[in-house]
């Protein structure tokens, strides 16, 4: 079995970094926005895998790890935040809080 | 003991920190209390280092005592640092004991006011001030003190700071005397930069040995050190500020504007002499602005009605007298003149607070009146102040001063006789307008209801002031009535004394002539104030008579000359200027920044995606650069 070139796994990396954003800047509802970010996090970690095994390094799944902490105390504050969100607007759409003054 | 010196202002001003920090939980007992024991305790123990300098005199004739160094920078140093020689020695004890008399007489004058024990907060403050002032061994300490006693005189100015026109005469005196201070912190950057010093005793050993005799730089510094003392002192050109400032309280009046801190700019010369001794034209000057001082505001004495204006002018013309002294180089006799003058000066003032009280604060005298039976003691001290002042022969501590003062004016100046002359005529004018003003307030028919007689506090000063005003002379007696002259051997190690030059023959003629023109003055005051009031009034409605009459009565005009000249073309500037041109440079700068944070604060319009979108776009425009630059 021939390893899968360097290449495809960028590339994959890359659609996955795009769809994130593209998500992050067209969703407006919050938790979808979250989700996006989530992609936007695994598609940069993906991106360390790879290079970790193109160079035959543990760095590149250290990485992934770290990442993964930092996602889930990123959601924690996300999750947070959306409670907020709608216990203050009642809605879950992010362009209601261009509403708050401070 | 002698060591206790620094208690002498520290004492008071722990007075004004008590007033000043607790004052308004005090009661007004309490307040009266603290006010007076400070000043009080200070004056014993004032007394006791005095005796103790006097008994056993210090090394040199002069102690000094450095409590701490207060500036250290290249080569300046300014120590805090107490100087105490018999020039500020006598200085010490006059202020402290007429400060305590006056302070206890104002427990029972101010009880009604409100602001009492701010009103003994300011003038413990005065008082510790005025003591730093005479103490300081350098002249940037008695500079503080300087403007200590200039901030004291302001705030009690405008103690009654609810009549507009009070504050207005206290931002006047504060601004006529800072022309002064202006000229007078000149001097002493002048003294430092030329000799390297501002120790008082230090500077005037080099300026001996580095200044000959009418050096410009000794005529510059010594200019302008007495451009200070004008201001302070309120002679001519600065005096204008003196009679408004009548309109603080009358123990204030008494205590800072007449004996203690207007007297601050003869110190000062007296302080400095070795330096008007090298700038023979400077101290030519200071003799003729006393002399001519002394005259002018004789004459503006004479007509005025508000007693407290007699007074002021009464205070401005002795210290021309001071001033003359000064300047034929009698510093002896300026400083003696300074203590007869506190204590007459200080009673007159406290009886002419009795009187305006008793005619419930009416200060005009042509409504008052006839207040001899009513109040006999407040009368026979006033007397007493008045024959001082107007120097009655024999009896009375003004006439030994202002006779040695003449004498000397008259020895010293064979050239300028024309000095003594004026001094002469001065003191006419003086047992004038002081017998007016005694005939007008006490004599007479009462033209006005008078009200209750003064009680213990207020009559214990009028009696001591009393004494001091006939005893305080003793000190110093012509040859031929004693020849004492402890005063003057005193005060022989801080101050030269005066080469006698003319025989007692001289002298006594000198004398006789100043008794009598003194005498003179008082029979015209009673013919023309008590016996025939018409020929005053017929010269008053003669129109030469009512046209001098109207210039004397407002200081021959110098405040309406001076609000033409100085103050109104200053108003107009600052009118025109009042967007300051200069200010819109700094104000463009201001605006730009302004506009540019409106234009950045569209960014932050609270969607979160615009946010988002341009973190994005930043970083791709940061990829971009890197990947293809």
């Amino acid at each position: 079995m021939t390893p899968i070139p360097i290449e495809h796994g960028l590339i994959l990396a890359a659609v996955l970094f795009a769809l994130g954003l593209a998500g992050v800047l067209v969703r407006r509802n919050i938790i979808f926005i979250l989700m996006s970010i989530e992609i936007m996090l695994n598609a940069a970690g993906l991106a360390f895998i790879v290079a970790g095994s193109r160079w035959m390094q543990a760095d590149g799944q250290v990485m992934f790890i770290f990442i993964l902490t930092m996602a889930a105390a990123e959601v924690s504050i996300g999750l947070a935040l959306v409670l907020q969100l709608y216990h203050r607007f009642k809605t879950l759409d992010v362009d209601a809080a261009h509403r708050m003054r401070g | 003991m002698i060591e206790l010196l620094w208690l002498v202002p520290a004492l008071p001003l722990a007075g004004f920190l008590i007033l000043a920090l607790a004052g308004s939980r005090l009661s007004r007992a309490g307040a009266a209390f603290v006010g007076v024991l400070s000043v009080g305790l200070s004056a014993v123990v004032a007394a006791a280092v005095g005796g103790r300098f006097i008994l056993s005199p210090p090394e040199g004739g002069a102690f000094k005592q450095v409590l701490w160094t207060w500036i250290q920078t290249g080569n300046l140093t300014a120590e805090i640092a107490l100087y105490l020689d018999p020039l500020s020695l006598v200085m010490m004890l006059v202020v402290t004991f007429v400060g305590f008399l006056i302070l206890l007489f104002s427990v029972e004058y101010m009880a009604g006011e409100e602001g009492y024990s701010r009103f003994f907060c300011y003038m413990n403050l005065f008082v510790s001030s005025m003591l730093i002032l005479l103490l300081s061994s350098n002249l940037l300490l008695l500079y503080l003190g300087w403007e200590g006693v200039g901030l004291c005189s302001y705030l009690l100015i405008g103690f009654w700071y609810k009549d507009a026109a009070n504050g207005r005469a206290g931002r006047k005196a504060f601004i006529v005397t800072r022309i002064g201070d202006a000229a007078m912190i000149l001097g002493l950057f002048l003294l430092f930069t030329n000799l390297g010093s501002l120790e008082i005793q230090e500077l005037m050993g080099r300026a001996r040995e580095l200044w000959p005799v009418g050096s410009g730089l000794a005529v510059a510094a010594a200019a302008l050190l007495l451009a200070g003392a004008l201001g302070k002192s309120a002679q001519l050109p600065l005096q204008t500020w003196l009679p408004d400032a009548m309109a603080g309280p009358t123990p204030v009046s008494a205590l800072i504007h007449a004996a203690t801190m207007v007297t601050a700019g003869v110190y000062l010369i007296a302080r400095t002499h070795v330096l008007f001794s090298l700038a023979p034209p400077v101290q030519h000057v200071v003799a003729v602005i006393g002399a001519v001082t002394l005259l002018y505001a004789a004459f503006a004495a004479l007509v005025q009605f508000d007693i407290k204006r007699v007074l002021a002018y009464s205070t401005i013309s002795q210290i021309g007298y001071m001033f003359l002294a000064l300047g034929v180089g009698a510093w002896s006799a300026a400083i003696f003149h300074f203590m007869t003058h506190a204590f007459f000066k200080s009673l007159l003032f406290l009886g002419s607070g009795v009187a305006t009280m008793a005619f419930h604060h009416e200060r005009d005298m042509f409504k008052m009146g006839g207040l001899r039976r009513k109040l006999p003691g407040t009368f026979w001290s006033f007397l007493i102040g008045c024959a001082s002042l107007s120097a009655l022969p024999l009896v009375t501590a003004g006439f030994y001063s202002k006779d040695l003062i003449l004498f000397q004016a008259w020895s010293l100046r064979p050239g300028a006789r024309w000095l003594w002359a004026a001094g002469l005529a001065g003191a006419f004018l003086t047992s004038l307008y002081t017998f007016r003003m005694l005939f007008l307030t006490f004599c007479g028919t009462e033209r006005q209801k008078s009200g209750a007689a003064p009680g213990l506090c207020m009559t214990i000063p009028l009696a001591l002031l009393s004494v001091l005003s006939i005893v305080g002379g003793f000190v110093q007696l012509p040859p031929m009535l004693g020849n004492v002259a402890v005063f003057s051997d005193f005060l022989k190690t801080a101050l030269p004394s005066v080469a006698e030059s003319h025989g007692v023959r001289a002298e006594v003629v000198l004398m006789i002539a100043s008794a009598v023109v003194s005498l003179v003055g008082v029979g015209v005051a009673y013919i023309l104030y008590l016996r025939a009031p018409r020929y005053a009034e017929g010269w008053a409605r003669n129109p030469l008579g009512a046209a001098l009459r109207a210039l004397w009565l407002a200081g021959w005009d110098f405040d309406w000359v001076y609000e033409r000249v100085f103050v109104r073309p200053f108003v107009w500037i600052a009118r025109v200027n009042r967007e300051d041109f200069v200010d819109s440079f700094y104000d463009a700068i201001a605006q730009i920044h302004v506009s540019f944070n409106c234009l950045l604060s569209r960014t932050q319009t609270g969607y979160v995606r615009w946010y988002a979108m341009a973190i994005a776009l930043g970083a791709i425009i940061i990829i971009g650069i890197l990947v293809f630059l």
